[in-house]
């Protein structure tokens, strides 16, 4: 990193590691980014260290049971009539999530360019296509808790285990995914009646709400990695 | 640009969105095609890290953070494989101790009902 680069202070970053110094311990806000952010920031690397440890306790009782875990692939099939499909529905879900993702990225780029009205129905988009996945897994739960038999403490295809660590990890994620769509929608309507215009014109709040959105996203990668391809 | 914070090109967002729909699919592949061992657990790794990757430095816009906030939001993380190395030694151990105590599974899974 060799070119200087401005920090919302004014303030240009020195190259390397000696930006980094200066950063920390000149009398200044370290980060350079609007105080919001950086909140936002660490309630998500807080929020990564949660997820980790659902992860982490998952790969756990995966590795101490000395049952058979469950072969998601067979598990999570979706049969359209014809012969069932191995993970559709999760394929399904998780392009759902990426197309969100990119029309919240779309959304923080229109927020900044001041365009309110594409602002405001891209970010509408993204809350819609949140909630059809949050629907979705209300449709999986249902599948696996009543024709499956997946309990929490027991499932006839295999390690009692399986059915907790689903149950809390995709049960934790959804609710990430359905808080996110209400906030989303909390702040779409206050782009739309000009609530930041009336304030100070500033859309910050846009790209906040968007580094929430990317997390949850993000999360999914993880989730899909190792529960359901793993 | 200070004023107007995280500001770029359409058509970055553009490119990275087509690429996270392509490594998707690729690692959906992974499973359709039913690699197995290493290959399969190879490929679920490196497709998810793009995916993250891509993730976290553009759409996050991470990428374009100062070097401070980079090292403060993605450092800690790093603590997790230590807790990873621990628990999967002890999940080996538990499985020994198992097997020791209780013998090994009398389970018989059944197959899914839609098979």
């Amino acid at each position: 990193m060799s070119e200087a680069v401005l920090g919302s202070g004014g303030e240009i970053e020195a190259p390397g590691t000696k930006g980094v110094t200066d950063d920390f311990s000149r009398d200044k806000q370290v980060f350079g980014v609007p105080w919001g952010k950086a909140m936002m920031w660490i309630f998500l690397l807080s929020d990564t260290f949660i997820f980790s440890c659902f992860l982490v306790s998952y790969m756990k009782v995966r590795i101490s049971t000395t049952d058979p875990w469950p072969i998601p692939s067979e598990v999570f099939a979706l049969s359209f009539g014809g012969d069932p499909i191995p993970l559709i529905l999760i394929a399904i879900m998780t392009f759902i999530l990426i197309t969100s993702s990119g029309t919240m990225a779309m959304a923080v780029n229109m927020g900044y360019r001041k365009d309110l009205n594409k602002t405001f129905w891209l970010m509408v988009a993204t809350a819609i296509l949140g909630a059809s996945f949050v629907g979705m897994q209300a449709f999986e739960w249902t599948k696996l808790i009543v024709e499956e038999g997946v309990r929490p403490w027991s499932n006839p295809m295999g390690a009692a285990q399986f059915g907790s660590s689903f149950f809390m990890i995709t049960g934790f994620h959804g609710m990430h995914v359905s808080a996110g769509v209400i906030y989303l929608l909390v702040v779409a309507f206050r782009v739309k009646t000009g609530f930041y215009e009336r304030r100070d014109g500033n859309y910050e709040i846009v790209e906040i709400a968007g580094l929430y959105w990317h997390f949850v996203d993000l999360v999914w990668v993880f989730i899909f990695a190792f529960f359901y391809l793993w | 640009m200070a004023e107007e914070g995280q500001q770029h090109p359409i058509k970055i967002y553009l490119w990275i969105w087509l690429l996270l729909f392509v490594v998707s699919f690729f690692s959906y592949m992974v499973d359709y095609l039913h690699f197995q061992g290493m290959l399969r657990w190879t490929l679920i790794l490196i497709f998810m890290f793009v995916k993250a990757g891509f993730i976290v430095a553009i759409f996050m816009h991470m990428k374009w953070e100062r070097l401070a906030l980079k090292i403060a939001i993605m450092g800690p993380p790093v603590a997790i494989l230590v807790l990873i190395w621990l628990m999967s030694f002890e999940g080996l151990y538990v499985e020994d101790t198992r097997v020791e105590y209780y013998g090994e599974s009398t389970f018989e899974p059944q197959a899914p009902p839609h098979h």
